[in-house]
């Protein structure tokens, strides 16, 4: 009996020394400052979003269109970026058959997320939206875990063309926060919970994330739209 | 008893596990410490979710009331009975099928891996072995 006490009293110390050192390690997680660079919540303008639905390419008379809300710190979505999209992009999109949405939906714990959105958001400006776009999602590996991502972004807008004067004034004034925010917001709107999250034809897609199985749907709803 | 110990010390370092990927999902602490950027991949992929639930929230759960029923194991008048180590194996094996899922979905369809689920799969595999043995040893006591 005395050896059963002595074995639960040694269980019960262990017990607690376990929980004493996994409630400090999460008690810690959760008071750690995190850090974001383009204000995030702001009050959306309606001069934010004034002509702007999302950066867009394909034909305007493309029978099916797809939104697709992303993070651009997302892993999974660089993956979908770089290993589906070119497919995607090459049968569908360029062929008048799909056109494309990207909206930004920024996670709150993806610390360079929104200055990443910000960065293509003032590429854009100049017309260098996809370049930058692209450029991010294939530098993600090298700049996720830096210190400081923005040297990183200044240096791909420089290779992609873009006129650094205007880049470094727009990025300085935080120009498109507003921009981002709301499309955030209108994901929120519509359901998105994770990323990527896509529309098609405004309608939550619940199906595999490869270019095969788009294809397969786009030319599905290509031959019957009410579908 | 020894088996029903450790049943209840590893669901709560499954529980601390799980409440890790979960709080990491809610967006309440930073990066996951992962490495690789597998854990990422799977957090945010669509599959972290089941019918709008969180799968961390089902792990929080799940080794939640595994250590709840762990810990009622060990009260004298539950340590020679047989229903608690029936239900731990049950709940254990449950979770074990979960994360065998769970870790197909990560390999074949995801193509990425998450060190912190690889982790709360050893943790259960564990919780169902012992609750196993646990069983055997009533079954030699003559009390199954």
């Amino acid at each position: 009996m005395a050896a059963t006490q002595a074995g639960m009293k040694r269980f019960y110390t262990l017990f607690a020394a376990l929980a004493v050192v996994g409630l400090g390690v999460l008690g810690y997680l959760l008071t750690r400052p995190a850090t974001v660079s383009i204000p995030a919540n702001v009050t959306v303008q309606a001069s934010d979003t004034s002509g702007f639905a999302g950066y867009v390419k394909g034909s305007p008379t493309a029978p099916v269109e797809i939104t697709e809300y992303a993070d651009y710190q997302c892993p999974f979505c660089q993956t979908f970026a770089t290993l589906q999209m070119p497919t995607i992009e090459d049968r569908l999109i360029k062929t008048g058959r799909l056109r494309w949405r990207y909206r930004d939906f920024p996670l709150q714990m993806h610390s360079f997320a929104r200055l990443a959105a910000h960065s293509a958001a003032c590429a854009d400006e100049q017309g260098k939206y996809w370049e930058q776009h692209d450029r991010i999602y294939e530098g993600q590996s090298e700049w996720a875990g830096a210190r400081n991502a923005a040297p990183l972004f200044r240096k791909y807008a420089e290779a992609a063309g873009v006129d650094m004067g205007r880049y470094d004034a727009c990025m300085q004034a935080g120009k498109y926060a507003g921009r981002i925010q709301a499309d955030y917001n209108s994901g929120v709107e519509v359901g998105v919970t994770s990323t990527p999250t896509l529309l098609v034809n405004s309608r939550l897609y619940r199906g595999r994330f490869d270019s095969d199985a788009i294809t397969k749907l786009v030319d599905s709803l290509a031959r019957n739209p009410a579908k | 008893m020894i088996h029903r110990m450790s049943a209840a010390l590893l669901s709560l370092a499954g529980l601390f596990i799980a409440a890790y990927l979960y709080l990491y999902k809610i967006g309440k602490i930073g990066n996951l410490a992962c490495g690789t950027g597998g854990c990422e991949t799977v957090q945010w992929s669509p599959w972290s979710q089941i019918a709008g639930i969180e799968v961390a929230l089902v792990g929080v759960l799940g080794y939640a009331g595994l250590l709840a029923l762990s810990l009622a194991a060990l009260r004298p008048e539950l340590v020679g009975r047989h229903w608690p180590a029936a239900l731990l194996t049950s709940l254990a094996g449950i979770g074990v099928l979960f994360t065998a899922y769970l870790t197909y979905l990560e390999i074949f369809v995801i193509h990425a891996i998450c060190r912190w689920c690889v982790a709360s799969g050893v943790v259960i595999l564990a919780i169902f072995i012992v609750a196993l043995l646990d069983l055997r040893r009533l079954a030699r006591t003559g009390n199954l």
